[in-house]
């Protein structure tokens, strides 16, 4: 029990890879066995993280739950795990998600033990970016998941993966690039990777100069190849034309993955990293990510409502959400130390747990149908409410909590960024409306063209009510959409002290 | 305590009863509806209650019954929720329950519960009708029983759940919870027979249509929440403090105060959801809905919420002004789209055929006079004509589904199809359907002004008193013209519907419908006559002095004093104007329409024959939006972001750098790899092998060979190091 508290993230963080080797060994062709251990070894992270939300106290400041021991030592780098309120929640979404991907994946026939290996490594990688506190070990991580998500779509991808799989792995590593050097950079000049450390020494390095140059030159340089590394990773415009195509040739659960997690490790990239350890230049910048998140936000939801392949649609519109917790992080950049900068950035970490659910639950349901009509053609759906009514309700309601229905989770989030940004960037905030009533636009249409309309007669007997294993899938999002919609403080409250703190 | 508690609940029986049916009582539609009525009936008794205790608190305006709870934490503090009920309110919460309840009510009988299964019919469409051997060995149809019953009663019920949330809430910000469900009611119920391709179309529209609005509102809400740190209302709109601050600080914003930029984004809101001008597309076609549908959208809910959040935001939009003053600017739009508003729809309601299309644009007509009052600064004339026209509207919305019922029985019976909604198919139907004409007739009067019975004549007055004696001659003249039209428009529906003969078998078989549909017809027109006696104006002659204005006295403390001293000019003008155009529009469209035979064109088409066109098309706004905004943006989408920007542009520079990093490397290859790099190598390879070749030969295998070799290097080193020894000794 002891050991078990101690090494709460260590435990989170590894038991899956543990899971991954043991599932190396099982015989091939024990499909059943493969997948119920899969689930099983991603659900025991869940568990672990929900003990971890109920042992985390909101009202501490600093990081919890810290693990440290030495890792590289000639270059002082350290496995040091620790997290605050802003990556409990990002575990608690990571570890969420894992299973129900794991669950949406039964349907899988080819290759089932490498996929589920691949997903379990994924899940690593994913949460060490959120829970390590070691800048490099940070990079490691980022890298690390990139890798199974890049197997995932190119072998079990749609007809398009070749195509998606490199533009995903290339776009990302052009960005890791800027990063890598920027990281060592600064590990180099302040003789440690320790994020703790630097957050309190780097910011404060403001004279002299570096390599020739004058520092601040240096930084700005520095802050740029961390930005344009989590920009395209978010992704921020214009560095999103990888997401479409990625999202849309993954299988669904790796869909669900991507847009639920890995979209997160950008905005989380900005709030864990940018804004502490460059303030000045995150201030000076804040206008051109503002107005990048503007195009992000009307761009999204226009490219969206521009779609008429059904996956695509979905793809698009986390480009449109994803806007918003960009723009509530320039807000916050720009206003820190305000009360509009800690609304904003309580926007910004609900609208990344909220887009979460819902975009996770979306392209879960696009699959749904998917897997039944073997088409993702919104034209070729047609009244299909009458159909699957059950099906349709879910939809219906997945799709609501996309749009922001206040009542669902969206809302609450969509406001406070709102709210935050308002007072700092009012012209951009007033623009990202066009982009607000453009998401009920596509959100319309997709509804429109697959459940209203004429019945079309092709489906007649060809397309069964939703299963029960999918409704397992879809129900847990449900509830958690309609519970922070209805009573946010449960989680606001545990991100409003981390903001607090930070911002 | 009781009553706080009362108040928190109030909404929740319609919500339960939306989940219930939704998750489990769905395949039962007795149960469903017995649910939904049931919660109905609850949250209308908390509401009488609630109502009978907020008229007898003393002081209620400066004294509301509230209690709030923190709802989630901004940093520091936390932003709170919670329930209020001030004189508003109750008001609000009295036409809300009873019209909530005659609508459910109406609903068993609308959607033919008890009648049989249709012979076809499928989810999605309207029932179609059954057929039923009779005992007379005839077939004979009859209306069948709504496929989709339940859902019908779960989303009513989540639709009543969003309005009382709206109406008991504290602060704009659950206001604007309970506003966009019924948004969403309203998408899901205009569209709920989805499978019709009109149907669809118009839930968008109507979903999109009032988003517009929405989305300004919810700037305004940042706005103002981040301006003054809370959306309560009391602390709010009963500061005057802030509100004069509020008013006198430049917001930057097309040189408004901060009252004013945020009165107008908020008012912008109502103008999507009480649709008026250029927003107000959206209404008529929310008729694709069933006929509750539509008496919940304009007259329970939706639009009434719209001018209900106007009416709240008045103490702020009229801050700094002073009775008899010019107008701010905020208060101008307003008063000038109001009225605007309620003249455009007049005349585009008398080109109208279909019978709900008519009250449609009346209803959008009246809520003009609402919002062209509240412009005025008639706060309390505006409030007053939201009751009673919820009334009388929902009286008239319900009545029209009762004729259409009606009617579809004699298509069902004749078997020969027409349009039942056609009110040129009809006619003589006040025989047929007594109950549905005279209650339908206390409506229309209601709805034209007609002098001292009806309720709509009181409200109507005040609003006219209120817009002459503020000396807004423009706004008075323009809504004296809407009067003048709608008292046409109205009898002539009444006479196309009702009087003469019938002008088609269907009309002849027509048949009056069941108790569950006449009686909310007969409850509705009770409040549609008593309700205008709360309001009676003071001034008015006579009448004025023997019975107290209660409304006024108790919705008109909601303002500061200073706001309510009304203009003291008290003019007979307006009085005789309302009498002159409700008498008038009345009578003449009784002297052109009463007898009018089968297929008798309109005999306006025949007078003004371009004009009659422009408004039977409604001016032909559909299509210039659809060219101005609807096509572009498709454009701006489809062709602009997805194909220009993002494969072409986008894409195409991130493939030129593909392209340029292959071709980099392909001729890097080829001029440097294949020819330096290789070639050195080769190069270098092959001389090793070749010499290894030519040593070759000498590795015969045998050990004679290898023996004279091996001697012969022997010797060979032995005389090179006797050399070397000797030549370095000397």
């Amino acid at each position: 029990m002891e050991f078990l508290f101690s090494h709460l993230l260590t435990l989170i963080l590894f038991l899956p890879t543990l899971f991954a080797l043991v599932l190396l060994v099982l015989p091939p062709k024990e499909v059943k066995l493969i997948r119920w251990t899969a689930l099983i070894a991603s659900l025991i992270p869940l568990g672990l993280s929900l003990l971890l939300w109920f042992r985390f106290n909101p009202a501490l400041t600093g990081f919890q739950f810290q693990e440290q021991i030495t890792w590289y030592d000639a270059i002082h780098s350290m496995y040091h795990l620790g997290i605050d309120g802003i990556s409990l929640t990002m575990v608690i979404l990571t570890t969420l998600l894992t299973p129900l991907a794991i669950l949406a994946s039964f349907n899988i026939q080819d290759r089932v033990k490498a996929y589920m290996i691949l997903f379990l490594l994924l899940e690593t990688g994913m949460l060490g970016v959120f829970v390590t506190l070691d800048l490099l070990l940070f990079f490691v991580f980022w890298e690390v998941g990139l890798i199974p998500m890049y197997f995932l779509i190119n072998q079990w991808g749609g007809a398009n993966r070749g195509y998606a799989s490199l533009k995903f792995i290339l776009y990302t590593m052009a960005g890791s690039l800027g990063l890598l050097l920027a990281i060592q950079m600064i590990g180099v000049l302040a003789g440690t990777y320790d994020m703790q450390v630097l957050f309190k020494v780097w910011p404060g390095i403001q004279q002299g100069m570096l390599f020739g140059l004058p520092v601040g030159t240096v930084k700005a340089v520095a802050f740029w190849a961390f930005v344009i590394a989590f920009a395209i990773k978010v992704p921020v415009w214009p560095f999103h034309t990888w997401l479409p195509d990625a999202h849309t040739e993954a299988p669904t659960a790796g869909s669900m993955l991507l847009a639920g997690v890995l979209l997160k490790l950008g905005g989380y990239g900005f709030l864990r990293l940018v804004l502490p350890l460059f303030p000045l230049e995150s201030k000076m910048f804040a206008g051109t990510l503002a107005l990048l998140a503007t195009l992000a936000i009307i761009l999204g939801a226009l490219g969206a409502y521009g779609q008429n392949d059904f996956k695509r649609l979905v793809a698009y519109s986390s480009i449109n959400h994803m806007g918003f917790v960009v723009l509530a992080i320039a807000a916050a950049a720009w206003a820190a130390g305000t009360d509009n900068a800690v609304i904003a950035m309580n926007g910004a970490v609900l609208q990344m747990f909220n887009h979460g659910l819902s975009a996770a639950g979306m392209f879960f349901l696009v699959g749904v149908i998917y897997d039944r009509t073997h088409t993702r053609d919104l034209n070729a759906y047609g009244g299909l409410f009458a159909l699957t009514p059950i099906y349709g309700g879910i939809l219906l309601f997945t799709a609501m909590a996309s749009l922001g229905l206040p009542g669902l989770n969206g809302f609450v989030s969509e406001f406070l960024v709102v709210r935050g940004a308002w007072p700092v960037f009012t012209l951009a905030t007033a623009l990202s409306m066009i982009g607000l009533f453009f998401t009920g636009a596509y959100v319309l249409k997709a509804l429109k063209k697959v459940l209203h309309g004429p019945l079309n007669e092709r489906w007649v007997g060809h397309l069964p009510e939703i299963k029960p294993r999918e409704m397992a899938v879809i129900a847990p999002l449900m509830v958690l959409i309609l519970s922070i919609g209805i009573w946010p403080s449960w989680i606001l409250t545990v991100i409003n002290h981390a903001v607090s703190m930070w911002f | 305590m009781i009553m706080n508690t009362l108040i928190w609940l109030l909404p929740l029986p319609p919500l339960l009863a939306f989940f219930l049916i939704v998750l489990f009582t769905n395949r039962s539609n007795r149960l469903s509806h017995t649910l939904a009525i049931g919660a109905a009936l609850l949250s209308w008794a908390g509401a009488m209650y609630v109502f009978w205790g907020a008229i007898h608190v003393p002081d209620l305006a400066q004294n509301p019954i509230a209690s709030a709870i923190n709802w989630f934490p901004t940093g520091n503090t936390w932003f709170r929720i919670g329930v209020q009920i001030d004189p508003l309110s109750t008001v609000a919460l009295f036409f809300v329950a009873w019209t909530i309840l005659m609508i459910f009510i109406y609903s068993v009988g609308y959607h033919n519960y008890g009648q049989p299964k249709g012979d076809h019919d499928q989810p999605g469409l309207p029932p179609h009708g059954a057929t039923l051997a009779g005992k007379d060995g005839h077939e004979h149809h009859v209306p069948s029983i709504e496929p989709m019953y339940a859902r019908f009663f779960a989303f009513s019920s989540l639709f009543a759940f969003a309005m009382y949330l709206l109406v008991v809430s504290d602060n704009l910000l659950t206001l604007y919870i309970g506003w966009e469900i019924m948004g969403l009611c309203s998408y899901l119920l205009i569209g709920f027979w989805y499978a019709k391709e009109s149907a669809r179309n118009a839930a968008v529209k109507a979903f999109l249509t009032t988003r517009v609005g929405d989305v300004f509102m919810l700037l305004g809400l940042a706005f103002l929440y981040s301006t003054t740190g809370t959306l309560n209302y009391h602390e709010i709109f009963g500061n005057p403090a802030l509100l004069e601050k509020l008013a006198t600080t430049g917001s930057g914003i097309l040189g408004l105060s901060v009252a004013g930029a945020i009165g107008l984004l908020l008012f912008l809101g109502t103008v999507g959801k009480s649709a008026q001008f250029p927003l107000h597309v959206w209404l008529p076609d929310a008729m694709e809905g069933p006929t509750p549908v539509s008496a919940m959208i304009h007259a329970a809910t939706m639009v009434s919420a719209g001018v209900y959040l106007a009416i709240r935001i008045f103490p702020l939009v009229s801050a700094g002004w002073i009775p008899g003053t010019p107008l701010n600017t905020t208060m101008t739009v307003m008063a000038l789209i109001g009225a605007f508003t309620a003249l455009f729809s007049a005349t585009i309601a008398v080109g109208q055929n279909d019978i709900k299309r008519v009250l449609a644009y009346s209803t959008i007509s009246q809520l003009g006079y609402m919002i062209a009052a509240l412009g005025v600064g008639a706060y309390t004339a505006a409030a007053f004509h939201l009751v009673t026209h919820a009334f009388f509207k929902a009286l008239l919305f319900l009545g029209s589904g009762s004729v259409i019922h009606g009617m579809e029985h004699g298509v069902l019976h004749t078997g020969k199809h027409v349009d039942a909604q056609d009110m040129f198919n009809m006619g003589g139907l006040r025989k047929k359907m007594p109950l549905t004409f005279w209650t339908f007739l206390i409506g229309g009067l209601a709805l034209s002004g007609f002098p001292l019975v009806t309720a709509g004549f009181w409200s109507k007055d005040e609003i006219l008193a209120g817009a002459f004696n503020g000396g807004h001659l423009v706004v008075f003249i323009t809504l004296a013209l809407a009067a003048l039209l709608t008292a046409f428009y109205t009898m002539r529906q009444i006479s196309l519907t009702f009087l003469g003969k019938p002008r088609t078998p269907a009309a002849e078989h027509a048949q009056e419908t069941g108790w569950t549909m006449t009686l909310p017809l007969v409850v509705l027109a009770f409040f549609a006559v008593t309700a205008g006696w709360a309001g009676i104006s003071s001034s008015f002659p006579g009448l004025g002095r023997l019975v107290p204005n209660w409304f006024e006295g108790f919705v008109g403390t909601m303002l500061a004093e200073t706001e309510t001293a009304a203009a003291a000019l008290h003019s007979l003008v307006p009085l005789f104007t309302s009498l002159v155009v409700a008498l008038g529009g009345l009578a003449l469209g009784w002297w052109v329409y009463k007898d009018l035979p089968l297929g008798a064109a309109d005999p306006l088409q025949n007078v003004f024959k371009g004009f009659y066109t422009l408004l039977k098309k409604k001016y032909y706004l559909d299509e210039a939006y659809d060219f101005l905004f609807v096509g572009p943006s498709h454009w701006i989408a489809d062709v602009l972001t997805a194909e220009w920007v993002d494969r072409k542009m986008i894409d195409g520079f991130l493939h030129g750098v593909a392209k340029l990093a292959l071709t980099l490397g392909t001729t890097l290859r080829n001029f440097f790899d294949l020819p330096v790099v290789n070639g050195t190598g080769d190069a270098l390879g092959e001389g090793v092998r070749n010499f290894g070749t030519s040593l070759k030969v000498i590795q015969t295998g045998r050990v004679q060979q290898y023996l004279i070799i091996g001697v012969l290097i022997l010797v060979t080193v032995g005389i090179l190091f006797y050399f070397l020894l000797t030549l370095s000794l000397i």
